[in-house]
């Protein structure tokens, strides 16, 4: 029990339970783990309180009907399973700024909130474009062998890295 | 809603909740880690990735040839895989989450990702859902021939044949991350 209060552990540790839990989810539920689509149709039920109509007639939330599924409970169960994880190990706290950004960018909670959010539009569109995220694609459809993953896999991580030299400098 | 129905939800909560776990203790849902992959200064990312990436190929060498998992791979292109790679990297390196780790971010009580991070993602989507016809019909978007295609389809009899000389190169470049330090 004294290894569930660890506050980290080793990532190869991690990575291979991530890699068994993706096996199971295969065996039982028919699907790899990603997290993108869940956030699709939090989005598209939200969009379905402004505007019935809107949802109905786009060509995308017809493909994907925006509904609370598996992968939206996923979503929710990340949250849950983080929240444990960090309550155990004495690790849960509330943040306003992550530490890195308020050393070395600014504290101000307001600029971080800018920021999060112009980051989390370019998220959230790169991510449909792609057609998965840094789980769908980085760690299910690489392991799949898809091409198309291992290209989206390394241009996320390209993306990143330019991006965060622009942030932080060389 | 059916039984069966209420029965895959709790499958996809329980997953979820086992994969926040590993992920809160792999230290993802932090942006201080996240940011340090990035910044090539911490290559906890990486490792988990490729440790994650190994396992289940391994499991899929053993189960798919036997029908027990399907390999369905996703649909798209290259065009859209680099210019939406690039993109979302764009924003990975703003956030400092991506979609998995903002959620575990969340669970572990972080501010920026549960107010501008999650506001955005799910912005961004709406944004993609709303332009996504036009974005099709000016070929922004395309199908391809490695739309759905998978290494594996041609190499359902024997999967390892394939997947052991990847895992041997991915475990070479694991040794070659920790043998310099990072």
């Amino acid at each position: 029990m004294d290894y569930l209060s660890l506050k980290q552990w080793s990532p190869y540790i991690v990575g291979l339970l991530i890699g068994l839990l993706n096996i199971v989810s295969l065996l039982l539920s028919k699907k790899p783990l990603g997290a993108s689509t869940g956030f699709l149709k939090i989005g598209g039920i939200f969009l379905r309180v402004f505007g019935k109509k809107e949802i109905e007639l786009n060509e995308y939330y017809k493909k994907n009907t925006p509904k609370v599924d598996w992968g939206v409970m996923l979503v929710i169960g990340v949250v849950l399973g983080a929240f444990l994880s960090s309550k155990l190990s004495g690790d849960f706290s509330i943040r306003a700024l992550p530490s890195m950004w308020s050393r070395e960018v600014s504290s101000s909670f307001p600029l971080r909130f800018i920021a999060s959010t112009i980051g989390g539009i370019f998220l959230g569109i790169g991510a449909r474009w792609a057609g998965g995220c840094t789980s769908g694609h980085g760690i299910s459809g690489t392991s799949m062998l898809s091409v198309i993953s291992w290209i989206a896999t390394i241009s996320f991580f390209i993306g990143g890295i330019l991006s965060a030299f622009l942030i932080y400098g060389i | 809603m059916s039984k069966s129905e209420n029965n895959r939800l709790l499958e996809g909560l329980i997953i979820g909740v086992l994969f926040g776990f590993l992920l809160q203790k792999g230290g993802v849902s932090k942006y201080d880690i996240i940011m340090g992959q990035l910044r090539l200064t911490d290559f906890t990312v990486i490792k988990i990735i490729l440790t994650a990436i190994i396992v289940t190929m391994m499991g899929i060498s053993i189960f798919y040839p036997r029908g027990m998992i399907e390999v369905k791979t996703k649909s798209g292109s290259i065009k859209n895989a680099v210019i939406g790679g690039l993109l979302f990297g764009l924003g990975f390196g703003i956030l400092g989450y991506c979609p998995g780790t903002i959620a575990a971010a969340i669970g572990n009580g972080y501010l920026d990702a549960l107010t501008g991070g999650l506001f955005g993602i799910l912005i961004g989507t709406i944004l993609f859902a709303l332009f996504y016809s036009d974005l099709k019909h000016l070929k922004f978007l395309t199908i391809d021939k490695y739309s759905e295609y998978s290494l594996f389809h041609s190499a359902r009899e024997n999967p390892f044949k394939l997947t052991l000389p990847i895992s041997a190169f991915l475990i070479l470049i694991l040794y070659l991350i920790q043998s310099a330090g990072l």
